[in-house]
Protein backbone atom coordinates (compact mmCIF):
# COMPACT_ATOMS: atom_id res chain seq x y z
CA UNK A 1 0.00 0.00 0.00
CA UNK A 2 0.92 3.60 -1.17
CA UNK A 3 1.87 6.10 1.30
CA UNK A 4 -1.49 8.39 1.76
CA UNK A 5 -0.03 12.56 1.02
CA UNK A 6 -3.66 13.67 1.65
CA UNK A 7 -6.30 11.98 3.67
CA UNK A 8 -10.36 14.04 3.06
CA UNK A 9 -12.47 12.38 5.52
CA UNK A 10 -16.14 13.27 5.70
CA UNK A 11 -15.76 16.62 5.21
CA UNK A 12 -18.82 19.09 5.10
CA UNK A 13 -18.33 22.80 3.73
CA UNK A 14 -20.44 25.73 2.88
CA UNK A 15 -20.62 29.38 3.04
CA UNK A 16 -23.74 30.22 4.89
CA UNK A 17 -24.50 27.79 8.23
CA UNK A 18 -26.41 25.52 7.99
CA UNK A 19 -26.70 25.61 4.41
CA UNK A 20 -24.04 22.76 3.59
CA UNK A 21 -22.31 22.50 -0.03
CA UNK A 22 -20.26 19.56 0.30
CA UNK A 23 -21.83 17.13 2.52
CA UNK A 24 -19.61 14.15 3.70
CA UNK A 25 -17.17 13.62 1.02
CA UNK A 26 -14.44 11.34 1.64
CA UNK A 27 -11.19 10.98 -0.39
CA UNK A 28 -7.55 9.64 -0.08
CA UNK A 29 -4.26 10.92 -2.15
CA UNK A 30 -1.51 8.85 -2.14
CA UNK A 31 1.97 10.07 -3.36
CA UNK A 32 2.82 10.55 -6.71
CA UNK A 33 -0.73 10.05 -7.80
CA UNK A 34 -3.22 11.96 -10.11
CA UNK A 35 -6.46 11.62 -8.70
CA UNK A 36 -9.45 13.43 -10.07
CA UNK A 37 -12.38 14.24 -8.98
CA UNK A 38 -15.35 14.89 -11.12
CA UNK A 39 -18.60 15.09 -10.97
CA UNK A 40 -21.84 17.14 -12.25
CA UNK A 41 -22.39 20.50 -12.49
CA UNK A 42 -23.43 21.88 -8.73
CA UNK A 43 -22.33 19.08 -7.45
CA UNK A 44 -19.65 20.77 -4.74
CA UNK A 45 -16.46 19.84 -6.57
CA UNK A 46 -15.17 23.40 -6.72
CA UNK A 47 -15.89 23.80 -3.41
CA UNK A 48 -14.86 20.66 -2.20
CA UNK A 49 -11.39 21.62 -3.44
CA UNK A 50 -11.21 25.25 -1.86
CA UNK A 51 -12.20 23.89 1.50
CA UNK A 52 -9.59 21.39 1.62
CA UNK A 53 -7.44 24.40 0.58
CA UNK A 54 -8.76 26.71 3.64
CA UNK A 55 -11.13 29.01 1.68
CA UNK A 56 -14.33 27.76 2.26
CA UNK A 57 -15.31 27.37 6.05
CA UNK A 58 -15.54 23.59 7.00
CA UNK A 59 -17.99 22.86 9.25
CA UNK A 60 -16.87 18.74 9.66
CA UNK A 61 -14.66 15.72 9.32
CA UNK A 62 -10.99 16.26 8.30
CA UNK A 63 -8.37 17.14 6.47
CA UNK A 64 -4.72 15.27 6.99
CA UNK A 65 -1.75 16.48 5.10
CA UNK A 66 0.88 13.96 5.78
CA UNK A 67 -0.34 12.41 8.94
CA UNK A 68 -0.81 16.09 9.83
CA UNK A 69 -4.43 17.77 10.69
CA UNK A 70 -4.75 20.64 8.78
CA UNK A 71 -8.84 21.00 8.68
CA UNK A 72 -9.88 24.69 8.79
CA UNK A 73 -6.35 25.98 8.85
CA UNK A 74 -5.78 29.37 7.31
CA UNK A 75 -5.60 29.68 3.74
CA UNK A 76 -2.24 31.81 4.09
CA UNK A 77 -0.71 28.82 6.01
CA UNK A 78 -1.44 26.37 3.60
CA UNK A 79 1.67 26.53 1.78
CA UNK A 80 3.36 26.28 4.24
CA UNK A 81 2.24 23.24 5.34
CA UNK A 82 2.78 21.93 2.14
CA UNK A 83 -0.70 22.35 -0.16
CA UNK A 84 -0.32 24.14 -2.92
CA UNK A 85 -3.44 25.82 -4.34
CA UNK A 86 -4.30 26.92 -7.97
CA UNK A 87 -7.82 28.29 -8.35
CA UNK A 88 -9.31 27.88 -11.83
CA UNK A 89 -9.75 31.94 -12.61
CA UNK A 90 -7.75 34.64 -11.66
CA UNK A 91 -5.20 32.93 -10.71
CA UNK A 92 -2.23 35.11 -11.60
CA UNK A 93 -1.05 38.71 -10.48
CA UNK A 94 -2.01 40.41 -13.66
CA UNK A 95 -0.31 43.57 -13.13
CA UNK A 96 3.46 42.28 -12.00
CA UNK A 97 5.77 40.58 -14.01
CA UNK A 98 5.73 37.00 -14.49
CA UNK A 99 9.44 36.87 -12.31
CA UNK A 100 7.49 38.81 -9.39
CA UNK A 101 4.77 36.89 -9.66
CA UNK A 102 7.20 33.56 -8.87
CA UNK A 103 8.99 35.58 -6.33
CA UNK A 104 5.76 36.93 -4.35
CA UNK A 105 4.76 32.94 -3.80
CA UNK A 106 8.67 32.27 -2.49
CA UNK A 107 7.69 33.58 1.22
CA UNK A 108 8.64 30.54 3.00
CA UNK A 109 11.65 29.46 0.97
CA UNK A 110 15.15 30.54 2.21
CA UNK A 111 16.43 33.29 0.27
CA UNK A 112 19.47 31.88 -1.20
CA UNK A 113 17.73 29.07 -2.36
CA UNK A 114 15.19 31.12 -4.27
CA UNK A 115 17.31 32.13 -7.52
CA UNK A 116 17.62 28.53 -8.13
CA UNK A 117 14.05 27.74 -7.60
CA UNK A 118 13.04 30.13 -9.82
CA UNK A 119 15.55 28.49 -12.56
CA UNK A 120 14.25 25.38 -12.31
CA UNK A 121 10.87 26.51 -12.76
CA UNK A 122 11.72 28.61 -15.92
CA UNK A 123 13.94 24.94 -17.23
CA UNK A 124 10.11 23.31 -16.57
CA UNK A 125 8.28 25.75 -18.15
CA UNK A 126 10.65 27.21 -21.34
CA UNK A 127 7.69 29.26 -22.53
CA UNK A 128 7.58 31.56 -19.09
CA UNK A 129 11.53 32.36 -19.36
CA UNK A 130 11.28 34.70 -22.30
CA UNK A 131 8.37 36.38 -20.68
CA UNK A 132 9.93 36.82 -17.28
CA UNK A 133 9.54 40.52 -17.74
CA UNK A 134 6.07 41.12 -18.65
CA UNK A 135 3.21 41.93 -17.29
CA UNK A 136 1.58 38.38 -16.28
CA UNK A 137 -1.73 40.14 -17.16
CA UNK A 138 -0.69 40.17 -21.31
CA UNK A 139 -0.21 36.35 -21.24
CA UNK A 140 -1.90 33.96 -23.21
CA UNK A 141 -4.37 31.75 -21.22
CA UNK A 142 -2.02 28.60 -21.60
CA UNK A 143 0.94 30.65 -20.52
CA UNK A 144 -1.35 31.71 -17.63
CA UNK A 145 -2.16 28.16 -16.87
CA UNK A 146 1.86 27.61 -16.59
CA UNK A 147 2.72 30.15 -14.38
CA UNK A 148 0.08 29.80 -11.66
CA UNK A 149 0.93 26.03 -11.80
CA UNK A 150 4.96 26.80 -11.81
CA UNK A 151 3.86 29.44 -8.60
CA UNK A 152 2.40 26.98 -7.31
CA UNK A 153 5.27 23.93 -7.59
CA UNK A 154 8.09 26.76 -6.86
CA UNK A 155 7.47 26.06 -2.72
CA UNK A 156 8.14 21.99 -3.11
CA UNK A 157 4.29 21.52 -1.81
CA UNK A 158 3.32 17.65 -1.12
CA UNK A 159 0.57 17.73 -2.83
CA UNK A 160 -0.67 20.38 -6.14
CA UNK A 161 -4.46 20.90 -5.93
CA UNK A 162 -5.75 22.08 -9.10
CA UNK A 163 -9.24 23.64 -9.74
CA UNK A 164 -10.54 22.83 -13.03
CA UNK A 165 -7.28 23.74 -15.43
CA UNK A 166 -8.74 23.12 -18.30
CA UNK A 167 -11.68 26.05 -17.81
CA UNK A 168 -11.68 28.37 -19.99
CA UNK A 169 -8.68 27.22 -22.24
CA UNK A 170 -9.40 26.95 -26.17
CA UNK A 171 -8.68 23.10 -27.15
CA UNK A 172 -4.98 23.31 -27.98
CA UNK A 173 -4.40 25.12 -24.67
CA UNK A 174 -6.19 22.45 -22.65
CA UNK A 175 -4.18 19.35 -24.08
CA UNK A 176 -1.27 21.57 -23.84
CA UNK A 177 -2.35 21.58 -19.58
CA UNK A 178 -2.90 17.96 -19.23
CA UNK A 179 0.20 17.29 -20.89
CA UNK A 180 1.93 19.80 -18.37
CA UNK A 181 0.30 18.09 -16.06
CA UNK A 182 1.48 14.33 -16.80
CA UNK A 183 5.06 15.86 -17.38
CA UNK A 184 4.62 17.39 -12.95
CA UNK A 185 3.33 13.82 -12.24
CA UNK A 186 6.19 12.61 -13.46
CA UNK A 187 8.89 14.45 -11.87
CA UNK A 188 7.38 12.68 -8.60
CA UNK A 189 4.42 15.29 -7.62
CA UNK A 190 1.27 14.23 -6.31
CA UNK A 191 -1.44 16.26 -8.15
CA UNK A 192 -5.45 16.25 -7.06
CA UNK A 193 -7.45 17.75 -9.46
CA UNK A 194 -11.28 18.30 -10.10
CA UNK A 195 -12.47 18.83 -13.44
CA UNK A 196 -15.30 19.24 -15.78
CA UNK A 197 -13.43 17.45 -18.42
CA UNK A 198 -13.55 14.15 -17.55
CA UNK A 199 -12.44 12.33 -20.55
CA UNK A 200 -9.06 14.19 -20.79
CA UNK A 201 -8.76 14.36 -17.15
CA UNK A 202 -9.33 10.28 -16.63
CA UNK A 203 -6.59 9.95 -19.53
CA UNK A 204 -3.43 11.16 -17.31
CA UNK A 205 -5.36 10.37 -13.65
CA UNK A 206 -4.58 7.39 -11.94
CA UNK A 207 -8.12 7.35 -9.16
CA UNK A 208 -10.84 9.06 -9.51
CA UNK A 209 -13.59 10.01 -7.48
CA UNK A 210 -17.42 11.01 -8.41
CA UNK A 211 -18.62 13.35 -6.72
CA UNK A 212 -22.84 13.88 -6.46
CA UNK A 213 -24.56 16.41 -4.03
CA UNK A 214 -21.64 16.67 -1.96
CA UNK A 215 -20.88 13.35 -1.05
CA UNK A 216 -18.50 11.01 -2.92
CA UNK A 217 -20.45 8.53 -4.91
CA UNK A 218 -17.70 6.21 -7.06
CA UNK A 219 -14.07 5.80 -6.73
CA UNK A 220 -12.29 4.05 -9.61
CA UNK A 221 -9.44 3.33 -11.32
CA UNK A 222 -8.81 6.76 -13.91
CA UNK A 223 -9.11 4.42 -17.16
CA UNK A 224 -11.59 2.08 -16.28
CA UNK A 225 -13.76 4.75 -14.89
CA UNK A 226 -14.83 6.16 -18.64
CA UNK A 227 -17.26 3.13 -19.43
CA UNK A 228 -18.27 2.24 -15.79
CA UNK A 229 -21.79 2.43 -16.12
CA UNK A 230 -22.82 3.51 -12.65
CA UNK A 231 -20.90 6.65 -13.39
CA UNK A 232 -22.48 7.24 -16.85
CA UNK A 233 -25.62 7.06 -14.92
CA UNK A 234 -24.38 9.35 -12.09
CA UNK A 235 -22.43 12.01 -14.17
CA UNK A 236 -23.18 11.77 -17.75
CA UNK A 237 -26.62 11.26 -17.32
CA UNK A 238 -26.90 14.39 -15.78
CA UNK A 239 -25.40 16.43 -19.00
CA UNK A 240 -27.11 15.18 -21.64
CA UNK A 241 -24.71 16.84 -24.39
CA UNK A 242 -21.89 14.68 -22.60
CA UNK A 243 -24.07 11.56 -22.38
CA UNK A 244 -24.33 11.35 -26.17
CA UNK A 245 -20.34 11.81 -26.74
CA UNK A 246 -20.18 9.06 -23.67
CA UNK A 247 -22.30 6.72 -25.37
CA UNK A 248 -20.28 6.79 -28.72
CA UNK A 249 -17.16 6.26 -26.74
CA UNK B 1 6.37 86.13 -14.23
CA UNK B 2 9.10 85.14 -11.55
CA UNK B 3 10.14 81.53 -11.49
CA UNK B 4 9.68 81.47 -7.34
CA UNK B 5 6.40 79.53 -7.97
CA UNK B 6 9.08 76.35 -9.47
CA UNK B 7 10.33 76.52 -5.37
CA UNK B 8 7.19 77.19 -4.00
CA UNK B 9 5.49 74.42 -6.02
CA UNK B 10 7.75 72.03 -5.57
CA UNK B 11 7.87 72.17 -1.79
CA UNK B 12 3.91 72.29 -1.06
CA UNK B 13 3.62 69.36 -3.81
CA UNK B 14 6.49 67.17 -1.80
CA UNK B 15 4.23 67.71 1.05
CA UNK B 16 1.17 66.75 -0.75
CA UNK B 17 2.95 63.96 -2.28
CA UNK B 18 4.13 62.53 1.10
CA UNK B 19 0.74 62.16 2.09
CA UNK B 20 -0.59 60.89 -1.35
CA UNK B 21 1.73 58.11 -0.84
CA UNK B 22 -0.62 57.20 2.58
CA UNK B 23 -3.71 57.78 0.96
CA UNK B 24 -2.92 55.54 -2.64
CA UNK B 25 -1.35 52.64 -0.48
CA UNK B 26 -4.82 52.41 1.94
CA UNK B 27 -6.84 52.86 -1.14
CA UNK B 28 -5.33 50.26 -3.07
CA UNK B 29 -4.86 47.75 -0.26
CA UNK B 30 -7.49 48.19 2.40
CA UNK B 31 -10.01 49.57 -0.63
CA UNK B 32 -10.95 52.65 1.33
CA UNK B 33 -10.62 56.06 1.19
CA UNK B 34 -9.12 57.19 4.41
CA UNK B 35 -10.52 60.52 5.19
CA UNK B 36 -8.55 60.31 8.54
CA UNK B 37 -5.04 60.37 6.86
CA UNK B 38 -4.70 64.14 7.39
CA UNK B 39 -5.15 64.04 10.87
CA UNK B 40 -2.66 61.49 10.94
CA UNK B 41 -0.01 64.62 9.73
CA UNK B 42 -1.55 66.51 12.18
CA UNK B 43 -1.14 64.25 15.08
CA UNK B 44 2.16 63.06 14.17
CA UNK B 45 3.58 67.09 13.68
CA UNK B 46 2.27 67.57 17.66
CA UNK B 47 4.07 64.43 18.22
CA UNK B 48 7.00 65.44 17.18
CA UNK B 49 6.40 69.01 18.63
CA UNK B 50 5.87 67.92 22.03
CA UNK B 51 9.03 65.51 22.03
CA UNK B 52 11.22 68.14 20.70
CA UNK B 53 9.82 70.41 23.80
CA UNK B 54 10.64 67.82 25.68
CA UNK B 55 14.23 67.34 24.64
CA UNK B 56 14.57 70.73 24.81
CA UNK B 57 13.28 70.77 28.79
CA UNK B 58 15.79 67.95 29.35
CA UNK B 59 19.34 69.35 27.57
CA UNK B 60 18.48 73.46 27.49
CA UNK B 61 18.91 74.84 24.23
CA UNK B 62 20.25 72.77 21.68
CA UNK B 63 22.35 74.76 18.75
CA UNK B 64 20.49 74.75 15.33
CA UNK B 65 22.93 72.41 12.33
CA UNK B 66 24.98 75.10 10.74
CA UNK B 67 22.50 76.66 7.92
CA UNK B 68 19.69 75.24 9.10
CA UNK B 69 17.20 76.21 11.46
CA UNK B 70 16.74 73.46 13.67
CA UNK B 71 19.54 70.78 15.38
CA UNK B 72 19.07 67.16 16.43
CA UNK B 73 16.37 67.55 18.93
CA UNK B 74 13.70 67.95 15.71
CA UNK B 75 15.51 64.44 13.80
CA UNK B 76 15.05 62.46 16.81
CA UNK B 77 11.89 63.90 17.38
CA UNK B 78 10.96 63.19 13.67
CA UNK B 79 11.61 59.85 14.29
CA UNK B 80 10.10 59.45 17.41
CA UNK B 81 7.05 61.12 15.93
CA UNK B 82 6.98 58.70 12.79
CA UNK B 83 6.88 55.87 15.10
CA UNK B 84 4.54 57.40 16.82
CA UNK B 85 1.83 58.17 13.79
CA UNK B 86 2.66 54.59 12.38
CA UNK B 87 1.24 53.39 16.01
CA UNK B 88 -1.78 55.65 16.19
CA UNK B 89 -2.67 54.35 12.67
CA UNK B 90 -2.18 50.85 13.76
CA UNK B 91 -4.68 51.62 16.66
CA UNK B 92 -7.04 52.96 14.84
CA UNK B 93 -7.35 49.93 12.88
CA UNK B 94 -7.68 47.61 15.45
CA UNK B 95 -9.91 49.42 16.93
CA UNK B 96 -11.92 50.72 14.48
CA UNK B 97 -11.07 50.21 10.54
CA UNK B 98 -10.87 46.16 11.23
CA UNK B 99 -13.93 45.82 12.83
CA UNK B 100 -16.04 47.18 9.94
CA UNK B 101 -13.93 46.14 7.30
CA UNK B 102 -14.87 42.89 8.20
CA UNK B 103 -18.38 43.40 7.88
CA UNK B 104 -17.51 44.31 4.18
CA UNK B 105 -19.24 47.62 3.33
CA UNK B 106 -16.60 49.91 2.21
CA UNK B 107 -18.41 53.06 2.16
CA UNK B 108 -19.28 52.03 6.29
CA UNK B 109 -15.17 52.41 6.65
CA UNK B 110 -15.02 55.46 5.04
CA UNK B 111 -17.51 57.62 6.98
CA UNK B 112 -16.27 56.04 10.12
CA UNK B 113 -12.98 57.49 8.80
CA UNK B 114 -14.83 60.69 8.54
CA UNK B 115 -15.57 60.44 11.97
CA UNK B 116 -12.33 59.47 13.40
CA UNK B 117 -10.65 62.67 11.66
CA UNK B 118 -12.77 65.38 13.27
CA UNK B 119 -12.04 63.12 16.59
CA UNK B 120 -8.60 63.53 15.70
CA UNK B 121 -8.73 67.02 15.30
CA UNK B 122 -11.14 67.89 18.05
CA UNK B 123 -8.63 66.00 20.58
CA UNK B 124 -6.14 68.23 19.25
CA UNK B 125 -7.73 71.38 19.15
CA UNK B 126 -8.88 70.22 22.84
CA UNK B 127 -5.34 69.56 23.72
CA UNK B 128 -2.94 71.92 22.06
CA UNK B 129 -5.47 74.90 21.23
CA UNK B 130 -6.05 76.11 17.88
CA UNK B 131 -3.89 78.30 18.05
CA UNK B 132 -1.03 78.05 15.45
CA UNK B 133 2.63 77.43 16.56
CA UNK B 134 5.91 76.88 15.56
CA UNK B 135 9.05 74.53 15.72
CA UNK B 136 11.47 77.53 15.34
CA UNK B 137 10.66 81.18 14.95
CA UNK B 138 13.71 82.02 13.50
CA UNK B 139 13.84 83.95 10.44
CA UNK B 140 15.93 82.07 7.45
CA UNK B 141 17.85 84.23 5.07
CA UNK B 142 16.22 82.94 1.43
CA UNK B 143 19.58 82.23 -1.06
CA UNK B 144 19.34 83.49 -4.39
CA UNK B 145 20.19 80.70 -6.86
CA UNK B 146 19.73 82.53 -9.95
CA UNK B 147 16.29 83.07 -12.74
CA UNK B 148 15.09 85.13 -9.79
CA UNK B 149 14.40 82.25 -7.47
CA UNK B 150 15.57 82.03 -3.56
CA UNK B 151 15.50 79.41 -1.38
CA UNK B 152 16.08 78.43 2.21
CA UNK B 153 18.75 75.71 3.47
CA UNK B 154 15.75 74.26 5.12
CA UNK B 155 13.74 74.16 2.43
CA UNK B 156 16.95 72.46 0.23
CA UNK B 157 17.10 69.76 3.18
CA UNK B 158 13.23 68.79 3.06
CA UNK B 159 13.00 68.56 -0.62
CA UNK B 160 16.17 66.18 -0.49
CA UNK B 161 14.55 64.81 2.24
CA UNK B 162 11.56 63.88 0.12
CA UNK B 163 13.70 62.43 -2.64
CA UNK B 164 15.57 59.94 -0.15
CA UNK B 165 11.70 58.55 1.35
CA UNK B 166 10.29 58.13 -1.93
CA UNK B 167 12.75 56.58 -3.36
CA UNK B 168 13.17 54.53 -0.30
CA UNK B 169 9.38 53.27 -0.50
CA UNK B 170 9.78 52.66 -4.00
CA UNK B 171 12.44 50.31 -3.62
CA UNK B 172 10.30 48.64 -0.87
CA UNK B 173 7.31 48.30 -2.93
CA UNK B 174 9.23 47.18 -6.53
CA UNK B 175 12.63 45.02 -4.71
CA UNK B 176 11.36 43.27 -1.46
CA UNK B 177 8.78 40.82 -0.79
CA UNK B 178 6.90 43.02 1.35
CA UNK B 179 6.57 44.92 -1.32
CA UNK B 180 5.81 42.59 -3.61
CA UNK B 181 3.60 40.90 -1.05
CA UNK B 182 1.66 44.66 -0.97
CA UNK B 183 1.13 44.66 -4.75
CA UNK B 184 -0.40 41.10 -4.67
CA UNK B 185 -2.77 42.00 -2.08
CA UNK B 186 -3.88 45.31 -4.11
CA UNK B 187 -4.58 43.19 -7.22
CA UNK B 188 -6.07 39.98 -5.92
CA UNK B 189 -6.49 39.49 -2.43
CA UNK B 190 -7.80 36.01 -2.15
CA UNK B 191 -5.33 34.74 -4.45
CA UNK B 192 -2.58 36.71 -2.05
CA UNK B 193 -3.71 34.28 0.76
CA UNK B 194 -3.05 31.38 -1.40
CA UNK B 195 0.02 31.88 -2.62
CA UNK B 196 0.99 32.29 1.38
CA UNK B 197 0.86 35.68 2.33
CA UNK B 198 -0.66 37.26 5.77
CA UNK B 199 -2.63 39.34 4.83
CA UNK B 200 -3.16 40.72 8.35
CA UNK B 201 1.07 41.14 8.49
CA UNK B 202 0.36 43.33 5.26
CA UNK B 203 -2.20 45.64 6.45
CA UNK B 204 0.12 46.10 9.68
CA UNK B 205 2.71 47.64 7.08
CA UNK B 206 0.31 49.64 4.90
CA UNK B 207 -0.49 51.38 8.07
CA UNK B 208 3.01 52.01 9.38
CA UNK B 209 4.43 53.33 6.13
CA UNK B 210 1.35 55.68 5.52
CA UNK B 211 1.40 56.85 8.73
CA UNK B 212 4.73 57.17 9.56
CA UNK B 213 5.21 59.43 6.13
CA UNK B 214 1.81 61.17 7.09
CA UNK B 215 4.04 62.18 10.20
CA UNK B 216 7.09 63.72 8.26
CA UNK B 217 4.72 65.43 5.02
CA UNK B 218 3.34 67.58 8.67
CA UNK B 219 6.71 67.85 9.98
CA UNK B 220 7.54 69.45 7.21
CA UNK B 221 4.45 71.66 7.09
CA UNK B 222 5.29 72.56 10.38
CA UNK B 223 9.36 73.78 9.74
CA UNK B 224 7.76 75.72 6.29
CA UNK B 225 4.35 77.01 7.34
CA UNK B 226 2.97 76.91 10.96
CA UNK B 227 1.11 73.73 13.42
CA UNK B 228 -2.45 73.50 13.19
CA UNK B 229 -4.56 71.55 14.21
CA UNK B 230 -6.28 71.47 10.49
CA UNK B 231 -3.02 71.89 9.06
CA UNK B 232 -3.82 67.94 7.73
CA UNK B 233 -7.19 68.21 7.29
CA UNK B 234 -6.57 71.41 4.85
CA UNK B 235 -4.41 69.41 2.87
CA UNK B 236 -6.82 66.76 2.47
CA UNK B 237 -8.08 67.16 -1.06
CA UNK B 238 -5.14 67.78 -2.98
CA UNK B 239 -3.89 64.37 -1.63
CA UNK B 240 -6.70 62.48 -2.71
CA UNK B 241 -6.35 64.80 -5.97
CA UNK B 242 -2.46 63.71 -6.11
CA UNK B 243 -3.53 59.96 -5.55
CA UNK B 244 -6.29 59.76 -7.92
CA UNK B 245 -4.13 61.85 -10.72
CA UNK B 246 -1.02 59.99 -10.01
CA UNK B 247 -3.23 56.34 -10.43
CA UNK B 248 -4.63 54.98 -7.37
CA UNK B 249 -1.96 52.07 -5.96
CA UNK B 250 0.96 53.48 -7.38
CA UNK B 251 3.92 55.14 -5.29
CA UNK B 252 5.63 57.36 -8.29
CA UNK B 253 2.23 58.59 -9.42
CA UNK B 254 1.03 59.72 -6.10
CA UNK B 255 4.10 62.14 -5.82
CA UNK B 256 4.41 63.09 -9.36
CA UNK B 257 0.42 63.95 -8.97
CA UNK B 258 1.67 66.03 -5.59
CA UNK B 259 4.32 67.82 -7.69
CA UNK B 260 2.11 68.68 -10.92
CA UNK B 261 -0.55 69.94 -8.21
CA UNK B 262 1.58 71.84 -6.23
CA UNK B 263 3.46 73.57 -8.90
CA UNK B 264 -0.25 74.20 -10.67
CA UNK B 265 -1.57 75.89 -7.43
CA UNK B 266 1.93 77.82 -7.15
CA UNK B 267 1.63 79.08 -10.52
CA UNK B 268 -2.28 80.07 -10.03
CA UNK B 269 -1.42 82.03 -7.33
CA UNK B 270 0.70 84.32 -9.07
CA UNK B 271 -1.06 84.21 -12.17
CA UNK B 272 -4.85 84.52 -11.32
CA UNK B 273 -4.42 85.14 -7.39
CA UNK B 274 -4.20 83.27 -4.22
CA UNK B 275 -8.44 82.50 -4.24
CA UNK B 276 -8.06 80.24 -7.02
CA UNK B 277 -5.50 78.01 -5.63
CA UNK B 278 -7.38 75.28 -4.62
CA UNK B 279 -9.66 75.50 -7.86
CA UNK B 280 -6.52 75.03 -10.11
CA UNK B 281 -5.58 71.62 -9.07
CA UNK B 282 -8.88 70.54 -9.53
CA UNK B 283 -9.35 71.75 -12.73
CA UNK B 284 -6.34 69.80 -13.45
CA UNK B 285 -7.36 66.76 -11.80
CA UNK B 286 -10.75 66.89 -14.24
CA UNK B 287 -9.12 67.68 -17.25
CA UNK B 288 -6.82 64.74 -16.94
CA UNK B 289 -9.17 62.10 -15.74
CA UNK B 290 -11.14 62.75 -18.85
CA UNK B 291 -8.12 62.13 -21.30
CA UNK B 292 -6.95 59.62 -18.88
CA UNK B 293 -9.62 58.19 -16.58
CA UNK B 294 -7.19 55.80 -14.54
CA UNK B 295 -4.43 58.56 -13.64
CA UNK B 296 -1.01 58.79 -15.47
CA UNK B 297 0.53 55.87 -13.71
CA UNK B 298 -2.79 53.96 -13.52
CA UNK B 299 -2.63 50.70 -14.99
CA UNK B 300 -6.54 49.10 -16.46
CA UNK B 301 -7.81 46.25 -14.38
CA UNK B 302 -7.93 43.46 -16.77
Amino acid sequence: MSETVLDVRDLEAGYEPGVPIVRGASITVNKGEIVVVLGPNGAGKSSFIKAIAGLVPITGGTVFLDGRDITAAPAHTMVRLGLAFVPQTENIFPLMSVEDNLRVACGILERREIPARLEEMYAAFPDLVRQRRTAAGNLSGGQRQMLAVARALIVHPKVLVLDEPSAGLSPKFVSMVFEMLAGIRKSGVTILLVEQNAKAALAIGDRAYVLVEGKDRHEGIASELWNDPVVAELYLGQRPLHAEKGGAA
Amino acid sequence: MSLQFVVDGLLTGSMIGLGAIGVTLTYSILRFSNFAHGDFMAWGTYATLAVVSAIGATFGKVAPIAPLSFGWPLLVALVVGMAFTALLALLLDRVLFARLRSQGQAIIVVMASFGASMALRSLLEFTFSSRPTYFSRAIQIAMPVGFGIRITPDQIALLLLTAVLVLGVHLLMTRTQTGRSMQALSQNAALARIVGIDVASVVRVTWIIGGALACVAGVMIGILVQIRPFMGFDMLLPMFAAAILGGIGSIPGAVLGGLIIGLAEAGAVQLIGAEWRAAVSFIILMAVLFVRPIGLFGVRER
